[in-house]
């Protein structure tokens, strides 16, 4: 029987846990460890603390990787189900929309619930960029070139953060400077409160001088100050203004995600952290990709018959600060908004490309729960190759009262 | 009193060492609840999981060290809690052998004992709670570092966990035979310590080990370490109670402990009598561990390690260890196994119960079509039956899958047209041992098969020479001696005959090592090596009693050797009458050196030696047999005898070495463990003739240089 519009299921997320995320790179904590193990102990973790759902229930695995070769390759949703040790009648397969990866696993396995074919699965992204660095060993086509589909530039996500620069002179390198501060500095905070740590899986790191366990994300800098931040090169362009300290970094780590219809949640017993209200996915130009979230965000505020000032939270991924405040000023919101990452972002954090989608809702469902007086929130990011990706939920905590 | 040494008192060790391949201490702090802090000591050699980390003493100092300065922080209060885990895959495979072999005094291998505990004991004294995190395999010493923890989770994918010390010849000996049964109670530590090294070195699953009491806690190998981490924290905040339900209690002490001693010590009596030291040192020490305290326990273990550590037994043992491990994998004398030729198909010629045990071997190693022949269908649709059932055994058992079952049945046909053999590239024939008849079976096999195909006779006592005489091509032929069972044992002699060539012989290696045999090569001489020396046994042993010395005087002389039966009781388990056939031939090829005994074929006819009881225990030596062999007159004293055994052993052996039967008497030894089941204290054969001077009285010499002795 065929769903009505109407009536067709809800879909809710239901828990999401991560890795920390380490420095990718020979000095990485990760460096030893594999990406599929990764993204299977972001897994357990969900698993192990959603105890009530039966294993052999989750009706598709979906895990994300850039770059799907080596330990990432194999379709990793299904090696990574089989080694997290789900019951092999449970499917699973392997997605890539670039850093929007994660988000889009979700959207998928959303996608199939709302259609009635999957009752609950899993979402989740990983990307080992220490071992699998952004865009190694691909091919892109000499069309691309020849025809100038697509400048070489944009290839180069740092020259299209430059771009954005470029396109809006408001848009100074003492602002992103400033914002970049600011998501330290917010992160550190969070980390201080005990936000951050209860949704991070401990992962067993080896290393040559023995075991330890990585516990809390590798690329924080709590110490950033304005001074330290203008003084950074500019790698981008001679005199550019994306800097090392106002983008994200190279990073390792997996994010994983229980999304399930709202039957299927309350049949397991299970307390939803957020329902999904609309999602959408955009392309510009790929030159500036950094301004994808404008037009998809735009979208999916129309599909949910929503606008801008309904959204009480912001989860946006910073994967450049420019990126980030192109979006606020598009929609009117201030550099220092409150109600945008008030846990810092991926310049603090880091930004492991495919698994990062996730990452914003696991902070958007915590933010939900003490903000009660919110109803709906934003998780949003921008894609390489001129791609945004933006899901928009609600707190089904919402108590009625805006504040 | 307590157990104190300094870093100095083991000099002597280092000394020796300079060359260990050394396990590694690493430390590195690991955040836990509460801000608080747990170290965490990584064993590792830095080499991959195919050089397990051993333990020799470097390692213990470098271990000893980092738990030394992990009590000093314990003391500043900067840890909560110590734990020590291992590379992947890998806690520790125990003391480094090599290290242990080259102990030059009993007062150093002392010191090694000493050293062991010394350092391990250091887990209990730390001032904070300590843990092991067994993450993968462990034996031995490798064990004892967790027994020595105040606390132990495990791996459930551990590859093995073990107590291996007395296959070896000595025994836990830093701690293991006084921490063990006080941990998990004393039943569950002769499993541990006895049963199992002497189940051909049994070893136990993780999940076995947890269920014993050797873990306090079990968890899977996505996140064991992590898991591992977070249940230490359990412990050291109490949210985490340990409880050791197999922990022995008083009653248990008192009552229960002296009764399972007294059956194990029944048991091990009667298996192995009283010649081979280690399980009986390891029984002295599990006694008394009811009632001493644990200081006074690793003494005594010092005492025993450093008795048998520099004993006879220990360095023979070593010597085994070592030919099974490592020489019965590259047999002496082998051609390059790039010559082997794949097997596609296999071809068995008979279908009674010994061609049947082959197909079955042969269709479950190899998954190749096998085919089996007889005469008649009758015979051979009995072979397939009996095959097919074997399989659906081993379904049903859950040996095999249901597919697997279907793959292999489906892969096992039967004959009674020898044409049909023509597209098998290796054809072994089961049939009866007589020469005529194997010369005219592989004839005709010749007239179907490819020019190129390998044949592999199973004789045990025939020429292969002659055997190929028939043959145009006699260079495929080769030797392939399966010993009985045919799927239990593991030896299989490789015969090369005069006109085997390389390629052959390559072939027959590279299926002996599929089919998960080891094989040893030998040339086409009479009864090969097992039977041969077998032979001058039972030879020697008959001749006794055809002679007029009495069987128990037989058994008596042969005693000290610790053979796994006596000589009459082989003689019953191989069947009288194959045992007569092997005499006879072993004199027909060398009548002044061995015996046949025309009172072996009565006794044949009679069925039997031994009066057994309901249970088939003996219980004595029937009338009937010792009328048939009576009326010798010239009765031997067991020392009289045990001398003719030895030097006559030794002799013989030295001729097959010197007629180049094996490349080396390491073979021959290989070849009895293997396929005879001679003991590991005896070094299978040659180390026991030259530490009991037998091999100097019989050629003025040893088989070793130096022999193969311990150091006291």
């Amino acid at each position: 029987m065929a769903h009505s519009p109407s009536a067709r299921p809800e879909v809710v997320f239901v828990d999401g846990m991560r890795t920390p995320f380490g420095r990718a790179g020979e000095k990485g904590m990760y460096w030893q460890t594999r990406a599929d193990d990764l993204v299977v102990k972001a897994m357990i973790g969900v698993l192990e603390r959603n105890p009530s759902i039966p294993r052999d229930r989750f009706d598709d695995v979906a895990i994300a990787a850039t770059t799907q070769q080596g330990d990432q390759g194999l379709t990793i949703g299904r090696t990574a189900a089989i080694l997290a040790g789900l019951p092999k009648s449970v499917p699973g397969y392997a997605l890539d929309r670039m850093c929007a990866g994660a988000m889009t696993t979700v959207t998928t396995i959303a996608g199939a619930i709302a259609f009635g074919a999957y009752d609950i699965g899993i979402a989740g992204g990983v990307e080992h960029m220490g071992r699998h660095p952004m865009g190694f060993g691909a091919d892109p086509n000499p069309r691309f070139l020849a025809e100038r589909l697509v400048s070489a530039e944009a290839l180069n996500m740092g020259n299209t953060a430059e771009r954005i620069h470029d396109r809006f002179p408001a848009l100074t390198k003492a602002r992103a400077d400033r914002y970049a501060m600011a998501s330290q500095h917010k992160a550190a905070a969070a980390y201080e409160a005990g936000k951050i740590q209860p949704d991070l899986v401990p992962v067993a790191i080896k290393s040559e001088n023995g075991w330890g366990l990585a516990t809390r994300d590798e690329a924080l800098r709590p110490e950033t100050t304005l001074e330290g931040l203008a003084g950074l090169k500019t790698p981008f362009r001679p005199h550019g203004r994306v800097t090392a300290g106002n983008s994200s970094g190279l990073n390792d780590g997996a994010t994983a995600s229980i999304i399930a219809s709202a039957d299927a949640a309350r049949e397991f017993g299970l307390a939803p952290k957020m329902r999904l209200v609309s999602f959408a996915f955009a392309g510009v130009e790929p030159e500036i990709m950094g301004i994808g979230p404008v037009p998809s965000t735009e979208k999916a505020l129309r599909k949910a018959g929503l606008t801008i000032d309904d959204i009480g939270l912001f989860e946006l991924n910073e994967a450049f600060a420019v990126q980030v405040l192109s979006l606020l000023d598009h929609f009117g919101i201030a550099d220092d908004d409150p109600r945008v990452n008030p846990w810092g972002g991926a310049i603090a954090f880091g930004h492991p490309l495919a698994s990062s989608g996730v990452r914003l809702m696991i902070q958007l469902a915590r933010q939900f729960e003490e903000h009660p007086e919110v109803r709906y929130g934003l998780t949003a990011m921008c894609v390489g190759l001129g791609q945004g990706g933006s899901v928009i939920w609600e707190n089904p905590l919402f108590d009625g009262e805006k504040k | 009193m307590a157990y104190e040494f300094q870093y100095s008192d083991f000099d002597e060790l280092l000394a020796f060492s300079a060359d260990e391949v050394v396990t590694h201490s690493f430390v590195r702090d690991v955040p836990i609840s509460n801000g608080r802090t747990l170290a965490l000591i990584t064993l590792d050699n830095g080499r991959d999981h195919t050089r397990p980390n051993t333990l020799g003493p470097v390692t213990l100092v470098e271990f000893a060290r980092a738990l030394d300065a992990q009590r000093e922080r314990a003391g500043r209060g900067e840890i909560a809690g110590v734990a020590v885990t291992g590379k992947p895959f890998i806690l520790a495979a125990g003391a480094d052998l090599s290290k242990v072999g080259e102990v030059p005094s009993k007062d150093v291998a002392r010191k090694l004992a000493q050293l062991g505990h010394w350092t391990y004991d250091k887990l209990s004294t730390l001032g904070v709670p300590s843990f092991v995190f067994t993450n993968g395999l462990a034996l031995g010493g490798g064990v004892e570092i967790g027994l020595n923890a105040d606390y132990r989770t495990i791996d459930s994918s551990a590859a093995a966990i073990a107590l291996p010390e007395v296959f070896l010849g000595i025994i836990p000996g830093w701690g293991g035979a006084w921490l063990l049964p006080n941990l998990i109670g004393i039943e569950n530590a002769l499993r541990v310590v006895l049963e199992n090294p002497l189940k051909n070195n049994r070893t136990l699953t993780a999940q076995e080990a947890y269920d014993l009491g050797m873990a306090d806690a079990i968890f899977g190998p996505a996140n064991f370490l992590e898991d591992s981490i977070a249940w230490a924290d359990g412990v050291l905040s109490g949210s985490i109670r340990v409880e050791r339900r197999n922990a022995p209690g008083r009653i248990e002490r008192t009552a229960k402990w002296p009764i399972a001693i007294k059956i194990a010590s029944d048991t091990v009596e009667s298996r192995l009598g009283h010649v081979a030291k280690s399980p009986w040192k390891a029984l002295e020490l599990l006694k008394s561990a009811a009632k001493t305290d644990k200081h006074d326990g690793f003494r005594a273990e010092d005492e025993a390690l450093a008795e048998l550590i520099a004993g006879d037994q220990f360095a023979a043992s070593i010597y085994a260890f070592d030919l099974v491990q490592k020489r019965a994998r590259r047999p002496a004398g082998a051609p390059d196994a790039a010559l082997a030729k794949k097997i596609t198909k296999v071809g068995v010629v008979g279908a009674g119960l010994m061609a049947s045990q082959f197909a079955l071997l042969f269709v479950r190693r190899l998954q190749v079509p096998v085919l089996i022949s007889d005469l008649d269908q009758e015979r051979v649709d009995k072979g397939i039956a009996y095959i097919r059932g074997e399989l659906e055994t081993l379904r049903s058992k859950g040996r095999i899958s249901p597919d697997e079952l279907n793959r292999l049945s489906a892969l096992v046909t039967g004959t009674v047209d020898r044409a049909d053999y023509a597209d098998c590239d290796w054809v072994i024939e089961a049939v009866f041992e007589e020469l005529g008849v194997k010369q005219d079976v592989f004839a005709d096999i010749e007239r179907y098969v490819a020019e190129d195909a390998v044949l592999a006779t199973n004789t045990s006592s025939l020429s292969v020479d002659a055997i190929g005489a028939k043959l145009a091509h006699p260079e495929r032929l080769v030797g392939f001696h399966f010993f009985n069972p045919v799927a239990v044992m593991p030896l299989v002699e490789v015969v090369r005959a005069t006109k085997t060539d390389d390629v052959t012989l390559a072939t027959a290696l590279a299926v002996a090592k599929n089919l998960k045999k080891n094989a040893v090569i030998t040339r086409d001489t009479p009864g090969f090596v097992v039977n041969r020396v077998l032979a001058k046994v039972l030879g020697e042993a008959m001749h006794a009693v055809d002679t007029g010395t009495d069987f128990a005087v037989v058994d008596e002389s042969i005693a000290p050797f610790g053979l796994p039966m006596t000589a009459f009781e082989l003689l019953e388990l191989v069947g009288l009458k194959v045992g007569a056939h092997v005499l006879d031939t072993h004199h027909a090829a060398f009548p002044d050196r061995f015996f046949e005994s025309p009172n072996l074929h009565r006794l044949a006819e009679l069925g039997h030696i031994f009066e057994r009881d309901g249970k088939g225990r003996i219980t004595g030596v029937d009338k009937r047999a010792r009328a048939i062999v009576a009326g010798g007159t010239t009765p031997m004293t067991a020392e009289q005898l045990r001398v003719r055994f030895e030097d006559g052993l030794a002799d013989e052996v030295k001729r097959m070495l010197d007629d180049g039967v094996v490349q080396a008497a390491e073979d021959i030894d290989l070849c009895l463990i293997l396929g005879a089941g001679y003991p590991f204290q005896m070094g299978g054969l040659t180390p026991y003739l030259d530490r009991v001077g037998a091999s100097q009285r019989a050629f003025g010499d040893t088989f070793h240089h130096p022999p193969i002795a311990g150091v006291a």
